[in-house]
């Protein structure tokens, strides 16, 4: 019998804000991307590095010729945290919930937040593995998740 | 040796308002604020209208030429604004407002910061939207929104690399708490915090705890920046300034959380220029005011500015070596945000003067240089040194 908090079939409750793509096209893809269940990282078409969040130009060789690779979304957790006091009304019946700072080995390390599909209060160790899972959501987004790999 | 402003300039008054608790002040923001600037006048033994310029830090919602309108002020000379969020810029601004007497600009600078959070809303809870774009496109919607949620992640991360327990966090805390007791001003005066009762309140998001996360207040607090060679013909004993420094480290914003070196408070560059321009050390520094928007922050800035190694934190960042009278750092001797009242920092500044005066409710004995650190975590961030 799932409890009332995760009746939902989302990670959280609905009425937090939605992501949108910057106006300007720079995250286009990345939400896109995600969309169609795909997993994709900034890279610098001429020095190979890659960066997340986006930019217009590479950090590290300044060249504007940066586009996106697909990643395997296989990660491990860097950090993370478990949230007792909801600052947002959509929260409040939410807590504690998990979010994870997970690092993708196979895009240099870059990291992405999400939260951790599962049981809030089970015990988590920074290194776990992990694997992405994309939440679909009806108003047209979707969101990046992880679980436990 | 560097050409730097060491003794060159001073502050010379500070004043502030009474502190309340977050939406009880009588009065507007904006009237706190040209409260608190007049009595860092009154305490300098100046003029109001001797103030010709102002300094302040982001977040700073009282417009310096309304201020110099409303107070009146015949010489409107200079007006500064450091970047970034939150108390990064509480030692920036003294450092701002330093360069600027240094150099001629202005004659009295005044650097001021007032909250009125029932006036405007508070910090701690996220804004109503229905989408977002942008950097927070990649955090909000997984409920990752408030300062403390922002920064629990780095911290948890540099305990993890450090061995670092959570009692290091509760020595700050059972500090601050325990020397707002001596505070008449603080708004937890009266309001002592045990260990027990610091292990026993609710989590905000782990690693903090209630007590680990800053207080939210209304109030306004203020001081003013001259030249050394103005603060010696005044009645207050000026607290000179033998360094300020600001800045931020390798790539800190870059956003959702990938700064390359993410286990930092962000202060690795700064350190060392700071302690370069006061030509002393750490070891030097008799009195400390840290920035705690949370205790971890202050745990990794003693780390950065050289108190303590990190793999040392356990045995360094202890009750016993915060606590005035005996401690051998005493740390936050007003109470801090953490107790005596969050006034994004600049209420360190304040105390750190009144150190190096001499009239601190904690006083340090025979302090001689008395150091603030504003900001841990975000960026920019500053620091600076005072002495008597």
């Amino acid at each position: 019998m799932p409890s009332e908090q995760h009746a939902t079939k989302y990670a959280l409750p609905e009425g937090l804000p939605a992501p949108q793509a910057t106006r300007d096209g720079l995250d286009k893809e990345f939400w896109e991307a995600a969309r169609r269940h795909q997993l994709v990282v900034q890279r610098c078409n001429e020095c190979a590095t890659f960066q997340f969040g986006p930019e217009w130009i590479c950090h590290h060789c300044r060249s504007s010729n940066v586009g996106w690779e697909r990643v395997s979304g296989r990660g491990r957790v860097y950090s993370w945290e478990r949230v007792w006091h909801p600052v947002h009304p959509a929260l409040r019946d939410a807590c504690p919930y998990m979010v994870v700072l997970v690092e993708l080995p196979d895009a240099g390390n870059v990291r992405m937040v999400g939260n951790l599909i599962g049981d809030a209060r089970e015990e988590l160790t920074i290194g776990t593995t992990v694997e992405v899972v994309f939440e679909d959501h009806e108003q047209g987004f979707t969101l990046v998740q992880w679980k436990r790999a | 040796m560097m050409n730097t402003i060491k003794d060159k300039v001073a502050i010379c008054g500070i004043g502030e308002t009474k502190y309340y608790k977050r939406g009880t002040a009588p009065v507007p923001e904006f009237r706190l604020a040209c409260e608190a600037i007049i009595k860092a006048a009154g305490d300098a033994g100046i003029a109001v209208t001797d103030i010709d310029g102002f300094a302040s830090y982001s977040n700073e919602r009282n417009d310096a030429s309304r201020v110099a309108t409303a107070l009146g002020l015949p010489h409107f000379s200079f007006s500064n604004m450091f970047w970034g969020g939150g108390g990064g810029g509480g030692s920036g601004a003294v450092a701002n407002a330093a360069a600027a007497v240094a150099a001629g600009y202005a004659k009295y600078v005044v650097v001021f910061r007032a909250l009125a959070q029932g006036q405007f809303g508070r910090f701690g809870q996220a804004a109503p939207a229905k989408s977002i774009s942008g950097d927070f496109a990649y955090t909000l919607p997984y409920g990752l929104m408030s300062p403390a949620q922002m920064f629990a992640m780095r911290v948890r991360r540099f305990m993890h690399e450090h061995h670092v327990e959570q009692e290091a966090f509760a020595a700050v805390a059972l500090a601050a708490y325990h020397h707002a007791q001596y505070n008449p001003r603080a708004v937890m005066y009266g309001r002592p915090l045990t260990r027990e009762a610091y292990y026993e309140s609710r989590w905000i998001v782990e690693p903090f705890h209630l007590y680990d996360c800053c207080l939210e207040n209304d109030g306004a607090a203020a001081c003013i920046v001259t030249t050394a060679e103005r603060a010696r013909d005044l009645k207050p004993k000026p607290a000179y300034l033998m360094a300020a420094a600001q800045g931020s480290d390798y790539r800190q914003n870059a956003p959702a959380h990938n700064a390359p070196d993410y286990a930092t408070s962000n202060f690795k560059t700064l350190a060392p220029r700071l302690f370069e321009m006061a030509e002393i050390g750490p070891q030097d520094v008799d009195v400390l005011q840290a920035y705690e928007n949370f205790t971890g922050g202050v745990v990794m800035s003693l780390v950065e500015h050289g108190f303590c190694d990190a793999d040392a934190v356990m045995g360094f960042c202890t009750y016993e070596n915060f606590a005035w009278p005996n401690g051998k750092l005493p740390l936050n001797t007003s109470g801090g945000n953490l107790a005596e009242c969050y006034m994004h920092g600049l209420e360190l500044v304040l105390e750190a003067v009144r150190q190096v005066r001499g009239t601190s409710t904690c006083q340090v004995k025979d302090a001689e240089i008395s150091m603030v650190v504003s900001g841990p975590m975000v960026t920019p961030v500053s620091s600076l040194i005072l002495h008597g």
